[in-house]
């Protein structure tokens, strides 16, 4: 391998790892409160709401279940929108992000299912409101589930990054792409794919180890 | 007194994919300031669905459930939340939430009332000595027995300084002894704070132990209510007489023999009334079930004896135990 190419997977690791990290975060920032009402509105729970709770299970569904490759195309437009440019790290942010949402969603509501009933009645005992009790309550009992969900997610992520190298989205997926597939050399093509896989299991221990140290059970 | 809760004609029907169930019926009782009320009744009877009446935990279908004399189905959300503050519940799952320590999980509802972080801690660690269990403040719940659990929850609830304290089937999951401790526990709190508690069990010995009145819930009905002494002593309802007395070990050797029921107190239990009978009047009487209780420190017991067949005989036997002091009634055979 030449110094330039060990150069550019240098510089694809670093873009996979921005875009994973940024990527992971916005939806966090945005599935965290959809998961949270999916699971406080659905049938039984302390915000019960079918509308609300129809609307965004369906919204979630309908974006979870197309190919991670169909939505980047078909958010190209959107992407050019809000960044400015369609290719490139940070133009490949927006479609990861908005892949990752409904999962991020759905591993909440499922995180915060776990939770016993009768923490939430002993809640509701005490005169805490809704709100207070989702803070306080059903959030910090769910926490070790979360951070396991939460280390799924990023390596889903991470996988999906890969994906936007396809449209030029940069990072390991694109070297792959180019000098694995367009040029035929096979060592950049197993090289990037070994660290791809490392980069996984790193998140992975990493978030069973934070998961470890908060279960207090 | 004051009453603290006052029920009245309260019915509570579930309603499950056009499924009804009526688990309360016509239930009309108070509870009063300072009291230890027990509630109990088999399996299934609607204790759990009445207790939760309380702090409208559970809506009531009919009728009402006034707390101080305010009906509690007229309060809006925000109201109802403020009466909870006054009225706290420990659970049989202890519910406590795991991820928090013991210091945090008594500081919660001290948190939910507003109480500022300083005076949260001192609070909480007050409690916490209470209880007996300081040195724990620090641990997570998974650390700590089941007995120990309960006394986390009953810290939990009782900071806040509550007029009435809930129990349901707070002693169930836990083991004779620490059973006791805990109502121990319960029983110098009310003392000590004039706190008002309910205690919802079906475990006899829990309302013998520390309950000042009790009700007996019999498939969704107040079956009968009434001080404990009285009560267990003298049960008038089926479905009490059923729990008191539990079900006769012997038959009768004859099907036409007179069955009664002899009842003794604390007064006559050191007094060998049958050995004295035979001695006195030279007649016997057939044992079928003889049992003891000791409610609130005073000894209670009950016989049930097949009478001889002769009515003058009889008589003479009743008239025998009355004179002593006890009192007799004639048992229905299929009771
Ligand atoms: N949400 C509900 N929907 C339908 N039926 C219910 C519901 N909750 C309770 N029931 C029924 O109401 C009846 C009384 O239930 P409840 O829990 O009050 O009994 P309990 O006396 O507390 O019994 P246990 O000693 O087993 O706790 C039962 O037959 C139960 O099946
Ligand atoms: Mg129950």
């Amino acid at each position: 391998m030449s110094d330039y190419i060990k150069d550019a997977i240098l510089t694809g690791v670093w873009e996979t790892f921005v875009m994973t990290f940024f990527a992971s975060l916005f939806s966090y920032i945005v599935g965290m409160p959809l998961g949270v009402i999916l699971y406080s509105t659905s049938k039984g729970r302390l915000l019960q709401n079918r509308a609300v709770n129809f609307v965004i299970g369906a919204i979630v569904n309908i974006t979870r279940s197309l190919p991670f490759l169909i939505l980047l195309v078909l958010l190209i437009p959107f992407t050019r929108l809000v960044v400015g440019q369609s290719i490139g790290t940070t133009a490949a942010i927006v479609p990861l992000t908005i892949g990752a949402i409904p999962i991020v969603a759905r591993m909440v509501e499922s995180s915060l299912n776990e939770v016993q009933p009768g923490i939430i009645e002993a809640a509701a005992s005490m005169g805490a409101s809704p709100l207070y009790t989702i803070i306080h309550f059903i959030i910090p009992e769910a926490m070790p589930s979360l951070l396991q969900g939460g280390a799924i997610n990023v390596a889903t992520v991470l996988g999906y990054s890969a994906m936007a190298g396809v449209i030029g989205g940069g990072g390991l997926g694109a070297i792959a792409l180019q000098y694995g597939y367009y040029r035929y050399q096979k060592d950049v093509l197993w090289t990037t794919v070994t660290l791809l896989i490392i980069m996984v299991m790193l998140i992975q221990e990493l978030g069973i180890r934070l998961s470890k140290k908060h279960r207090k059970t | 007194m004051d009453n603290v809760f006052e029920l009245q004609n309260v019915y509570k029907t579930y309603k499950n994919d056009g499924k009804e169930f009526t688990a309360l019926k016509e239930v009309s009782l108070t509870v009063k300031e300072g009291e230890i009320f027990g509630i109990i009744g088999m399996s299934g009877a609607g204790k759990s669905t009445l207790v939760r009446t309380l702090n409208r935990l559970e809506e009531v279908t009919s009728g009402t459930v006034s707390f101080y004399g305010k009906d509690l189905a007229s309060l809006k959300a925000k109201e109802l939340r403020k009466v909870r503050h006054s009225i706290s519940m420990i659970f049989q799952g202890f519910n406590l939430v795991n991820q928090r320590t013991v210091i945090q999980n008594v500081e919660q509802s001290l948190k939910i009332i507003g109480t500022p972080r300083a005076e949260r801690r001192e609070k909480a660690l007050k409690m916490l000595e209470t209880v007996g269990l300081s040195e724990k403040a620090n641990q997570y719940p998974a650390r700590l027995s089941g007995g120990q659990k309960q006394r986390v929850a009953i810290a939990r609830a009782l900071a806040v300084d509550p007029k009435v304290l809930l129990c349901d089937e707070a002693t169930s999951a836990l083991d004779p002894k620490i059973t006791n401790e805990i109502l121990d526990l319960l029983k110098k709190i009310n003392e000590e704070r004039k706190l008002t508690i309910v205690i919802i069990t079906h475990e006899m010995s829990v309302v013998e132990k520390i309950c000042d009145r009790v009700a007996i819930i019999d498939d969704g009905n107040l079956a009968e209510v009434g001080d404990v002494k009285d009560v267990f002593s003298n049960p008038q309802s089926k479905a009490a007489k059923k729990l008191v007395f539990p079900s006769n070990p012997f038959d009768p050797s004859d099907d036409e023999g007179q069955i009664v029921r002899i009842v003794f107190d604390g007064t006559q239990s050191n007094v060998p009334f049958i050995a004295n009978l035979v001695e006195q009047t030279g007649l016997k009487v057939n044992i079928l079930s003889a049992n003891t209780r000791s409610v609130g420190g005073i000894g209670y017991g009950q016989m049930i004896v097949e009478l001889p067949p002769r009515a003058e005989e009889r008589q003479k036997i009743i008239d025998f135990f009355r004179n002593g002091g006890l009192s007799v009634s004639e048992v229905n055979r299929n009771e």
